[in-house]
């Protein structure tokens, strides 16, 4: 399959420029991008795509087993990367992407120059003597509560993701609605983020790096930035003054700010 | 009556009063009340999510006290840990994207432990120069609504389960039914000195069994017998025909090899079976003997058909031509049934084409209305006349390939040829 039509890949912003790729987390899909895409179009070429099983990404492409790991999501970047033939590009990725992107990067170097970490979490859960910030606990009853928050989503949203042509103002309202996504696809993504391990991955990234953390992140808490940024060779770590889990909609000043700092940097 | 007064003689209008009385009533519900003890939750919320009012509705459900809440929790303090997840990576971004979400599904910790189901809606005011300023959000109680959710839930749970259980049935029949397709033909053709055989069986459908079958077996150690035939009808009944015909026509050949007397067996027993069952059941047949001469490598041909399609015999030379067995009689419809007999001899490069009538009425054309017919067989023979059974059988597979959809029934197709070179003469030079 055509994977530009596959992961719905958008290219904007200047054609000239060097290549930035950013690459949405769990929970929504290119869209998140928004407050961010005005701040890098004018010096650099920006591709938004979503991974399988989010936002408009081709829902037939979805395999549970490929998707079930971290490798398969970075299989999509790497394909994507491919079919623009990007050498090079910075790579932004919030949340999981971070990490899907240090794979990414181990599977085709010559493809990705430079990482922006958006709140990264190589681990979410607790372990000895490191601190994710969720217990094993905590991650089942999220993903327990994944089950029952996609029912009353499920119950508004389902009806218009599967097609449903006796309601085809359902359809409509789609069109207008962000970060639709298939529950029992958005499922998988959630286990596979929330019970991935990538610290050891983050010892062999081997190119500049941005990390990229708030003040107060219920999902990536301080430590855990602390921990990326000592782990991750050379790297630069910046710390936002913002709520939540996604700088780049609460703060999008500050993390542009950041962002085009550091790739202003690598040029 | 209610409410009449000396001052209102025109009972008409008391009920103008009572209205007032009750408005008054409404009015005295101050904005402050109505906010404080409304039956839903209102929280706002400046933007890094510090609460900042929160209605006494809300501060009951969550046996909280206003100044615990007030200025010292965020939002997603009152969520549980699946619920501030759900919060950061779903409801967080939406509001900032959009302004507004609604209807979201969310546990709220309760102090004694305990956890309510609520529905949540939220909206952002904005300053006036386009600012998020803080965020409003109004709870509802879902908690009734989240147990028949559940229960709709399990309910689907419970169908995907039964459609699981139904499509695993589904391809356990299957398989069996491949298993007893399999029974109705030979596994592999058996090895003939100085003959080359092959065959091919296309199925219109993995869920029916099959009605064409056909065979090739040895006789006495010198001759072989064939046969290949079509019963009518499809499905179980049609392969309990064909299972009978099959080992009938064995059994009968190995009694007596003479074409024509095998045939009347099968009728006999047919006919006996099924005539006075309610459910008549007949087939085509053709069944014939090999005989091959070690000495010449001809192998001469003795057929009888009971009312199938012609055999094709394709030459060496380049010809192909039918060998007509006109007249010969369905088998099983009457007793005695008469069967048209026909004889050849192969000699090198030649084959015997047997088939069923799926190949010739294939449906071809644009619109599929025309159906293949005899000719264009021929036509296609004469083609491959030379080539040796498997090169013919495997060139017919691709032209039923190439029918596509217009392939709607059960075609086998058997070959059986001399080789072109045939077995090498015997050199009185060499001592043995």
């Amino acid at each position: 399959m055509d994977v530009v039509r596959r992961n719905n890949v958008t290219v904007v912003g200047n054609p000239e420029g060097p290549a930035v790729v950013l690459a949405h987390g769990f929970g929504c899909d290119q869209n998140m991008w928004r407050l961010t895409v005005p701040a890098l179009v004018e010096d650099y070429r920006v591709v938004l795509f979503d991974y399988v099983g989010s936002g408009r990404a081709e829902p037939s492409a979805f395999s549970e087993k490929r998707y079930s790991s971290l490798s398969g999501y970075a299989r999509d970047v790497v394909e994507v990367c491919e079919a623009l033939d990007l050498r090079d590009a910075a790579f932004v990725g919030h949340s999981v992407s971070a990490m899907i992107g240090v794979v990414a990067l181990g599977m085709a170097p010559e493809r990705i120059g430079a990482l922006v970490m958006v709140a990264p979490s190589p681990r979410y859960v607790d372990d000895d003597g490191y601190r994710g910030g969720f217990s094993a606990d905590d991650i089942d009853e999220l993903l327990a509560s994944l089950e029952s928050n996609y029912l009353g989503w499920s119950a508004a949203m389902a009806p218009m993701i599967m097609g449903n042509p006796d309601r085809p103002e359902l359809d409509q309202e789609l069109k207008n609605s962000f970060c639709a996504t298939d529950p029992d696809m958005a499922r998988v993504f959630a286990r596979t983020t929330f019970l991935s391990d990538s610290r050891d991955d983050l010892k062999s990234v081997a190119v500049p790096t941005l990390v990229l953390e708030c003040t107060q992140d219920v999902i990536a808490p301080r430590e855990v930035g602390a921990f990326v940024h000592r782990t991750v060779p050379g790297s630069t770590l910046v710390t936002l003054d913002a709520t939540g889990h996604c700088p780049h909609l609460s703060a999008p000043e500050a993390t542009n700010a950041a962002i085009t700092d550091f790739l202003a940097g690598l040029r | 009556m209610m409410c009449r007064s000396a001052e209102q003689p025109d009972p008409q209008d008391t009920g103008g009063d009572a209205t007032d009385v009750l408005f008054a009533a409404l009015l005295e519900d101050s904005a402050d009340e109505l906010y404080e003890s409304a039956p839903c939750g209102y929280l706002s919320a400046l933007m890094d999510g510090t609460i900042a009012k929160i209605n006494s509705t809300l501060l009951g459900w969550l046996s909280l006290d206003r100044e615990a809440v007030v200025g010292r929790m965020r939002f997603t303090d009152l969520l549980t840990v699946g619920g501030k997840l759900y919060h950061e990576t779903h409801f967080a971004p939406l509001l900032r994207m959009q302004g507004e979400i609604s209807g979201i599904a969310l546990d709220i910790k309760q102090s004694a432990g305990g956890r309510m189901p609520v529905l949540v809606s939220a909206a952002v005011k904005y300053g006036s120069t386009g600012q998020p300023l803080l965020t409003r959000t109004t709870v509802f109680d879902a908690r009734d609504r989240r147990a028949y959710e559940e229960e709709l839930l399990r309910r689907r749970d419970a169908a995907e389960e039964a459609r699981k259980q139904a499509e695993a049935d589904r391809a356990r029949l299957q398989e069996a039914l491949a298993v007893l397709q399999q029974s109705l033909l030979p596994d592999t053709l058996p090895p003939i000195p100085g003959v080359e055989t092959a065959a091919h069986y296309h199925t219109a459908s993995p869920d029916r069994l099959g009605g064409d079958f056909y065979d090739v077996f040895p006789l006495d150690g010198k001759r072989f017998a064939f046969f290949l035939g079509d019963v009518c009808g499809k499905g179980p009944q049609a392969a309990a025909v064909t299972s009978l015909t099959r080992y009938t026509l064995r059994a009968a050949a190995l009694h007596d090899p003479d074409p024509v007397s095998a045939l009347s067996t099968l009728n006999t027993v047919l006919h006996e079976r099924y005539a006075d069952s309610g459910d008549p059941r007949y087939c085509t047949a053709v069944f014939g003997t090999l005989g091959p001469d070690p000495t010449t490598g001809h192998v001469a041909v003795q057929l009888a058909s009971g009312g199938h399609p012609p055999v094709l015999v394709l030459r060496a030379d380049g010809t192909a031509d039918f060998l007509p067995t006109p007249g010969g009689l369905l088998v099983g419809v009457v007793p005695g049934a008469r069967f048209t007999t026909a004889t050849t001899v192969l000699t090198p490069g030649d084959t015997l084409l047997l088939y069923t009538d799926g190949l010739t009425e294939a449906r071809t054309g644009d619109d599929q209305s025309d159906r293949y017919g005899d000719e264009a067989l021929r036509g296609f023979a004469v083609r491959h006349a030379g080539r040796p059974p498997d090169a013919v059988v495997q060139a017919l597979t691709g032209l039923l390939h190439g029918f596509g959809d217009g392939l709607d029934d059960d075609t086998a197709l058997l070959a059986i040829g001399v080789p072109a070179t045939g077995p090498a003469p015997c050199d009185p030079a060499t001592p043995d």
